[in-house]
């Protein structure tokens, strides 16, 4: 009930309010945010796409999600220039993702945990490193996948109540623009702590932005989603379980 | 090392792989000295389970020996010998801590998969497919076995490795499956299958206070070894009209608590397999599910149903109205290895039950192939084959 209360208001923008994300050199017409986008999702489809069965599909799969990470990594997108798009430069409505799960720990364990954001690393695969600079601010970096580099910004926290709320937003000029809010509930029935994540990253404008933007959501939502199953089974178990590197007629697993 | 993979439906092959290594703090590895076969593995070998991959190594029942601990273990030591659950579960989640360890939150590696499948993942199985983690399985001279404290008990002294072995799976499954009836004395309890789950939970009914237990099967040798070593009563579905006969034996009243130890591959004789098998083949139905419907049939009005024979996905003719009218109780699941094997020991080492019988034939690992076929077929009185890696 508040979860829906929450995302209608982000869809007509009330409590977010986007800042002209900052430019790179003139040819870039891929804002920073769909560059971030793009390349995560590129490779979230590059990595679906080889996992598909169907050669056809996941071929045509790991093709877009390729030349979206490309696009993500360079900032030169050849649809937009084709079209004479330039989506670094307009303001585009931001796309959310939302996750919610229940973590068996105390409230203040789990809240603890992820208000020290240089935690957040050891289960977020898609960032580097953050950096705490002082209070309120901090320096993020984030892998562009498929080893195309990384892409950093600031970050502050707009509101931090303990063991119920952290909020935090990208710094105005940052490269990209990002908004994080991280809510606390201790769980009926001694189920543990529940916690919900919303993000608000920038999305690409027009036509081709929208469908691009449809396209990113789900698989940027699934990469985020595991992110915060892995804190969860972290917090739990100390550990996140994988086959990466077991034996099996195959030679050594991948995962 | 060697291992039995899975290469396609009913394609195995004994393969030489590398051997399992340490990869999470909470892992060990066992060198395996039993690997049962289970009447799940069919379902994979038969293709009804989706997420196989060519080169899987399967196995989920077996017992062995500790060769190397991971770091984060305490109580683990090398030269322990254990039994191992089938189920990977990682003993921290809410679900582990209330004893519901198949729905474990944290012992699948795949769980966005298995997610996408059924809505909430469920806990890992050893080798069964990677919707349930795609771990590898036990058929294998070694096995990596994550979250080692919480999923493998040492074996008491004095209690053999052929009696331990079906504390795994078999034995937990057939005792999960009586526990959810909830038995009250006077019952009388119907079993569906008389394999090696069927078996267990024929004894384990009468461990939870039944009266009497009737037990279901076409396989001369099986209902035999129901009578020896369950003390069941038994019906062959192949004589008898199993309604008409469950009817006569309870006084008209239907027994008060059915037991589904089938499944999703149950066989019937007549026109309702082959409308079962045909969907199934068209993918219309993924499950057939004769035994369901007999039992939702048979059951006395209030009693319940205990359903522990494997389904993945749809099923069809579904008896709803007669469950609703007659009140009855449905209770399922993956079973919780880690929550019963402690007990199960106790009661084999006691002398309570001794699951050993269920062991007809100890081969080698390579004639896994040849077993599977055995098994499946249920041929030279097969109930249970066992590698010996
Ligand atoms: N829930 C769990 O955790 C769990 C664990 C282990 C096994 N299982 C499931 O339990 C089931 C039985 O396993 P098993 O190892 O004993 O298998 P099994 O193949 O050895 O035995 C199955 C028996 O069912 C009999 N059967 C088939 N159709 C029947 C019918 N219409 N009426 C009566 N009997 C019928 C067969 O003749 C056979 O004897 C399988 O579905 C297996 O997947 C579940
Ligand atoms: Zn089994
Ligand atoms: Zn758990």
């Amino acid at each position: 009930m508040a979860a829906t209360k929450r995302s209608s208001r982000a869809a007509t923008s009330a409590g977010y309010h986007p800042r002209t994300p900052a430019t790179g050199t003139s040819h870039v017409n891929v804002g920073p945010a769909e560059r971030v986008v793009s390349a995560l999702a590129g490779a979230a489809l590059a990595y679906a796409g080889a996992q598909r069965k169907s050669k056809a599909g996941g071929v045509a799969l790991a093709a877009l999600g390729t030349s979206l990470a490309l696009r993500g990594a360079t900032g030169v997108c050849p649809v937009n220039g084709l079209f004479g798009r330039n989506s670094a430069t307009r303001q585009p409505a931001p796309i959310e993702i939302k996750e919610t799960f229940t973590v068996y720990r105390d409230l203040s364990q789990v809240y603890g945990y992820w208000r020290r954001f240089e935690n957040l690393p050891t289960f977020m695969e898609h960032l580097e490193s953050v950096e705490e600079l002082d209070e309120r601010r901090s320096h993020w970096v984030a892998r562009i996948p498929g080893g195309l580099g990384t892409v950093a910004w600031d970050s502050e926290i707009t509101r931090d109540e303990p063991n119920r709320l952290i909020a935090y937003q990208s710094l105005p000029g940052s490269q990209v623009d990002q908004s994080g809010e991280v809510r606390f509930r201790q769980a009926e029935g001694n189920k543990g702590t529940e916690l919900q994540v919303v993000l608000h990253y920038r999305a690409p404008l027009g036509k081709l932005g929208k469908g691009v933007a449809k396209l990113l959501n789900p698989a940027l939502a699934e990469l985020i989603r595991s992110d915060i199953r892995r804190f969860k089974m972290m917090m739990e178990t100390g550990e996140v379980p994988t086959i990466e590197g077991q034996p099996s007629g195959r030679g050594h697993d991948q995962g | 090392m060697k291992a039995l993979c899975w290469v396609g439906t009913n394609k195995l092959s004994v393969e030489r792989i590398p051997d399992p290594e340490i990869l999470n703090p909470h892992d060990a590895i066992v060198r395996v000295g039993l690997s049962s076969v289970c009447g799940s593995d069919l379902h994979l070998l038969d293709g009804y389970v989706p997420t196989m991959r060519e080169g899987d190594v399967i196995g989920h029942e077996f017992m062995g020996e500790v060769v190397e601990v991971g770091p984060a273990l305490k109580k683990m030591k090398r030269g322990d010998r254990v039994v191992v659950g089938s189920v990977v579960a990682c003993g921290g989640c809410w679900f582990c801590d209330t004893g519901q360890y198949s729905l474990c939150d944290n012992g699948n590696a795949h769980a966005a998969v298995a997610e996408k499948a059924l809505g909430y993942p469920p806990a890992g199985i050893f080798g069964y497919s990677h919707a349930f983690g795609g771990y590898s399985g036990s058929h294998a001279q070694y096995i990596r076995v994550p979250f080692a404290e919480t999923g493998s008990f040492i074996i008491p002294d004095g209690v053999r490795d052929e009696s331990a072995l079906f504390c795994s799976d078999a034995f937990p499954t057939g005792f999960m499956a009586a526990d959810m009836c909830g038995i009250e004395p006077g019952d009388i309890v119907a079993v569906w299958g008389a394999g090696g789950v069927g078996q267990m939970a024929m004894q384990s009914a009468y461990l939870l206070g039944a009266s009497r237990v009737i037990a279901i099967d076409r396989f001369p040798e099986r209902l035999a070894l129901a009578r020896q070593h369950a003390r069941a009563e038994t019906l062959n579905y192949e004589e008898v009209d199993v309604l008409e006969a469950l009817k006569e034996m309870t006084g008209g009243r239907g027994p008060d608590r059915c037991i589904d130890a089938v499944g999703m591959e149950a066989h019937t004789p007549g026109a309702e397999h082959y409308y079962d098998l045909v969907k199934q083949q068209l993918r219309i139905e993924t499950d057939r599910p004769a035994v369901l419907r007999q039992a939702i049939m048979a059951c006395r009005k209030g009693g319940t149903l205990s359903i522990v024979g494997v389904y993945g996905g749809l099923i069809d003719k579904f008896p709803m109205g007669v469950a609703m009218n007659k009140g009855l109780t449905f209770r399922m699941g993956q079973m919780h290895a880690q929550k019963y094997i402690p007990r199960l020991l106790d009661y084999v080492q006691a002398g309570a039950v001794d699951p050993a019988y269920m062991l007809t034939h100890r081969w080698p690992l390579e004639r896994g192939p040849e077993g599977y076929d055995m098994f499946k077929h249920k041929t030279d009185k097969c109930v249970r084959v066992a590698f010996q890696p």
